[in-house]
């Protein structure tokens, strides 16, 4: 949050002795692209709910409807009961998958960013070097098949098990978690609690944890809406009967094509969990998405 | 390093004579060990846990299975090289790759072109900055199965609003899921939607660390903006120009979700799989067709063409910031 109003003040501070403000001064240009921007950033979203609160043949009327009609109860009824969706099963798991693993993926980097950044033991730098180069590797695709095999053997195909444990292993998290470590606390508050007696736990619990608590934030945030988006790994390893959101909103998709109502208004049911957090956690998102590309 | 000696000595100093009877000095420095020594181990341990289950496990057991043929009996047979070799004869797999590259860069030029223009505007003063930057990056929020269908619809043929618009200029319905060149430009329009803002918002970042003195000096100097764009924002951002090419590089070469969901879920990219991707591919042959190591060999191609692809962007980058 710091960091999205302190460039920002800079810069007012600057243009007003300097005189050259006008560099900086939005155009007419600037306001045009940035207005035509949000307008086709938002008109997606805008268009699912006109069609999920439409009946099917207005959907299909030429042209087009353009403002949301009045049947979206309905709608959203229809996609709540329909028995091939499944649809408050897949709610429910997605809620379940993704909340394990944000919790998972931000404490196992909070303890592995802590280590990396500031303890010294030997085999850290290439243990975390090994890190940045699982990062390159699409895990995804490589090993989907091996992986499916297991979750067989393990008879864990078709259970929420199956999508949560791969996921937990989340490099960039442990990345992300070194450098923020790294920046919020300093090398000496971590000796001076040292000195005091207090154990690595404890300097974990009561000088790391206070600091990265916005870094921890911005990870969890991440990863919820990453997790809640995860349609690949689940498609293979669920069955509809007992699904991810998203692997629901494929069945509407695959066994009824042409309801549009349907698909939009489950489609729209499925992004209000991320426009809620989105609305709740925007400026940490910004804030957090300029920090990490700066440093990378 | 010298902490750690700060730290660990004491126990092995002679002891203050009440606390040298006392008996669990042994467990003491256990503890003192296990705290100093053996802590960052324990702490990044988990993480190198998972590594070894769900990352290296399942990636030499790629490799394994890619060197063993499977077919729908159950018999497995060793074939060596024979699943690779098979592969570069396979027009369906060529044809996913063609499709995989043209959607890649039909998706990524004006993609980064367009991010850098709007990272420019976001980097001027303006009101309700906070509001106008939540807007830019509202599509990221937006799941990619929902953006795929609600994009199905606007492309549709009959009802769709692309083909509406286009019908006001006189141009004839088009079927965009029908040809190759049509359903590849859907599809990167959807991927374009959603990551032209977040990657603005990663070159806005990259923007604000560059020192406004240049661009003072500069149009002391006379230089026009747009000069001032290309000869100072557009170099200086190189950095971040190859995060943002790297990042889209991997995410372009994996496309998965946005043609699946635009073929209804379906992994065949099309009736002739116009608009299949590499990643369908794999998908297709591993749990369609369950031939896990053909399957498995293209993952491992699918790999070699990621690293070929990142490494020329790479070089392609740093040679474009060069030579300004």
């Amino acid at each position: 949050m710091t960091t999205l109003s302190a460039p920002t003040q800079t810069r007012r501070r600057r243009k007003a002795p300097g005189g050259t403000g006008s560099l900086w001064t939005a155009t007419p240009m600037t306001r045009l692209i940035l207005a035509v921007t949000i307008i086709i950033s938002a008109f997606p979203l805008y268009y699912m709910i006109v069609i999920a609160s439409r009946t099917n043949t207005e959907a299909t009327d030429m042209p087009p409807p353009f403002l949301p009609g009045g049947k979206l109860g309905e709608n959203i009824q229809r996609v709540l009961t329909n028995p091939d969706a499944h649809y408050m099963t897949g709610l429910t798991n997605s809620l379940i998958i993704s909340a394990t693993v944000t919790i998972s993926v931000v404490v196992i980097s909070t303890f592995a960013g802590f280590a990396f950044a500031r303890l010294k033991f030997k085999g850290g730098k290439i243990l975390l070097l090994l890190v940045l180069l699982t990062m390159m590797v699409p895990l995804q695709q490589m090993g989907q098949v091996p992986l499916y095999r297991l979750m067989v053997n393990l008879e864990w195909v078709g259970s929420i098990k199956a999508v949560i444990l791969p996921f937990l292993l989340n490099g960039f998290g442990v990345f992300l978690m070194t450098q923020y470590t790294e920046q919020a606390v300093p090398n000496e508050l971590v000796e001076a609690a040292r000195v005091d007696g207090a154990s690595t736990l404890r300097i974990w619990w009561n000088v790391i944890l206070p600091a990265v608590r916005p870094g921890m934030g911005v990870l969890g945030i991440n990863t919820f809406m990453l997790n809640w988006n995860e349609f690949m790994w689940p498609l293979i390893v669920l069955n509809p009967d007992n699904p991810t959101v998203q692997v629901a909103i494929n069945s509407l998709n695959a066994k009824y094509g042409t309801d549009y109502v349907l698909i939009f208004s489950g489609t729209l049911l499925s992004i209000l969990p991320l426009i809620v957090v989105f609305i709740l956690f925007g400026r940490q998102i910004i804030g957090g998405l300029m920090e990490g590309a700066v440093k990378a | 390093m010298s902490l750690h000696v700060d730290a660990g000595h004491p126990t092995r100093a002679p002891m203050p004579p009440s606390r040298r009877h006392v008996r669990p000095r042994p467990g003491r420095s256990f503890m003192t060990w296990l705290d100093l020594k053996a802590a960052p181990y324990l702490l990044v341990s988990p993480y190198y846990l998972l590594f070894l289950v769900f990352g290296l496990f399942p990636l030499a057991f790629t490799l394994y299975y890619s060197f063993f043929d499977y077919d729908l009996t159950g018999t497995v047979e060793w074939t060596g090289l024979g699943n690779f070799t098979a592969l570069l004869d396979d027009a369906a797999f060529w044809r996913a790759v063609v499709n995989t590259l043209a959607m890649f860069v039909i998706a990524t030029v004006p993609q980064i072109l367009l991010a850098l223009l709007l990272a420019n505007a976001l980097n001027k003063r303006f009101k309700l900055q906070l509001f106008v930057r939540l807007g830019v990056l509202l599509p990221l929020v937006t799941s990619v199965v929902a953006v795929a269908v609600v994009f199905t619809q606007l492309y549709g043929r009959d009802w769709g609003v692309v083909n509406w618009v286009l019908g006001w200029f006189g141009a004839d319905p088009i079927d965009w899921k029908a040809e190759r060149l049509p359903s590849w430009l859907a599809i990167a329009t959807m991927i374009d939607w959603r990551w032209t803002g977040y990657n603005a918002i990663i070159f806005l970042a990259g923007m604000q660390t560059i020192p406004k003195d240049l661009y003072e000096a500069a149009s002391i100097d006379g230089a026009s903006r747009r000069r001032q764009f290309w000869q100072i924002t557009v170099p200086m951002l190189r950095p971040t120009m190859i995060f943002v090419v790297l990042n889209s590089t991997i995410g372009g070469l994996t496309l998965f979700s946005e043609p699946t969901t635009f073929y209804n879920g379906n992994v065949h990219g099309g009736t002739n799989s116009q608009f299949q991707t590499v990643s369908m591919f794999i998908f297709e042959q591993g749990f369609r067709e369950f031939d896990y190591g053909y399957a498995s060999a293209a993952a491992w191609l699918l790999f070699l063409l990621i690293l070929i692809g990142s490494a020329i962007n790479f070089l392609l980058i740093r040679r474009i910031g060069g030579n300004k």
